[in-house]
């Protein structure tokens, strides 16, 4: 796949309008995962509308998304980030069979309190 | 009244409490809850993209099994909910999605999100209403200062979940209320505790939920109550210090009732 045909596709994918974001960073600003992140929310939006996606896909940033749906919620424009996000990731996930999170990994993540919900959450947001 | 119901796999196994003191509310309330046949996970996050579609289709069959019924789906996980809502959603409003889902599923009738999903809290306050509650209320929390919170999959997206104000909700308060507390109001009610990353990243999960109990301290919250097992992990586990007991909103509900065991 060439850079158009991915870019199109995590828009597809996702059902965003990035060209509507006005570059305010409300979203980055109200991201719980701000610090952890090395490409924000906003720039996530700027990146996959201009095209500059690959270093999204090699980027940790994908994995601290929590899904809080802050950014959907406060974004003046409705861009609704979380959901490009979630599209790149999904992408990188399908593109390089790459999971995040290999079966042998889990069982160190593990303690006895932790609850299903978190278990397949994260089979889910890791691995394809 | 009679309502299908959702349990979802985490108050089937650490989550025991949450469904249990759940069950017995609802049962000293005069709400009969059942549970939908044969139910599989709804997989914990809203599989967002959407060209995902085979991870959507266990939300469906619960759907469309409380269609059958006849009956509006309860649900109590914050997280079943926000899934099954969001999917709902989907089955109504995305033509494509719903097509596809329906393809898969050959159900006998098809589904096009006709299921009334209500959050186990909408049917405290809108089926049998806080007044009545408070009617019923055998032990008050007089004089207990009681924080809720909200996290963010009870609430967000607000435009599709439809169950309060997603940046100033009451729902929780008027609840607190109605058992007879006194709510306190913090402004990270309704952030995020740090959720499923907690897995890989504790330092995260450390931040987030320690800046939630902070400010519910500083605020004067004895406590806390939650509808999410996840969120109750996180605040009772990742700490960052700050100790503040965390409930299940059920658990009270209970005691104030008078049938907590
Ligand atoms: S909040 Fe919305 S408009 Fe503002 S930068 Fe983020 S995506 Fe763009
Ligand atoms: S959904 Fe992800 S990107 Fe958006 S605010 Fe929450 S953590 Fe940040
Ligand atoms: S959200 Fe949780 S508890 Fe609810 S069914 Fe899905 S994974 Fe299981
Ligand atoms: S577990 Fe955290 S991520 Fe989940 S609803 Fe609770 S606040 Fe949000």
């Amino acid at each position: 796949m060439n850079r158009k045909d991915k870019q199109e596709q995590i828009l597809r994918m996702s059902g965003v309008n990035a060209r509507k974001c006005m570059r305010c960073g409300k979203c980055s600003a109200t991201c719980p995962a701000y610090d952890e992140m090395e490409y924000h929310p906003h720039q996530f939006v700027y990146m996959v509308e201009s095209g500059n996606i690959e270093p999204l896909f090699e980027s940790e940033s994908i994995y601290k998304c929590l899904t809080c749906f802050a950014c959907v919620e406060r974004c003046p424009r409705d861009v609704q980030p979380a959901k490009l996000i979630e599209a790149v990731r999904v992408m990188a996930l399908r593109q390089q069979d790459n999971t995040h999170m290999k079966k042998g990994d889990l069982p160190m993540m593990l303690d006895e309190d932790i609850p299903q919900q978190a278990i397949v959450s994260a089979f889910r947001k890791y691995t394809k | 009244m009679i309502f299908s119901y959702y349990p979802g796999c985490t108050l089937k196994t650490k989550a025991k409490d949450l469904d249990r003191y759940g069950r017995k509310s609802a049962e000293a309330l005069g709400i009969t809850l059942e549970e939908i046949p044969n139910w599989q996970c709804c997989g914990g996050v809203y599989p967002i993209s959407k060209d995902e579609i085979a991870t959507k289709l266990s939300s469906v069959r619960a759907l469309a099994s409380a269609k059958e019924a006849g009956q509006d789906l309860v649900t109590l996980c914050s997280a079943c909910h926000n899934v099954l809502k969001q999917v709902n959603n989907d089955m109504a409003n995305d033509e494509e999605i719903c097509a596809k889902a329906n393809r898969y599923l050959e159900l006998e009738e098809e589904y096009h999100g006709e299921t009334n999903v209500i959050h186990y809290l909408e049917m405290l306050r809108d089926k049998v209403g806080f007044d009545k509650i408070k009617e019923l209320v055998k032990n008050p929390f007089t004089g207990k200062k009681i924080g809720a919170y909200y996290g963010c999959l009870l609430l967000r997206p607000g435009k599709v979940l439809q169950m309060d104000n997603p940046e100033n909700p009451k729902i929780m308060e008027d609840f607190i209320r109605a058992i007879g507390g006194t709510p306190v109001i913090y402004p990270m009610r309704n952030e995020c505790c740090g959720g499923y990353v907690t897995l890989e990243d504790k330092a995260l999960a450390n931040k987030r939920s320690g800046k939630v109990l902070e400010n519910a301290k500083d605020m004067g919250a004895d406590m806390l109550i939650t509808a999410c097992p996840l969120c109750l992990y996180n605040l009772n586990k990742n700490t960052d210090g700050y100790d503040v007991p965390v409930y299940y909103f059920t658990e009270l509900l209970a005691e104030a009732l008078g049938v907590k065991d």
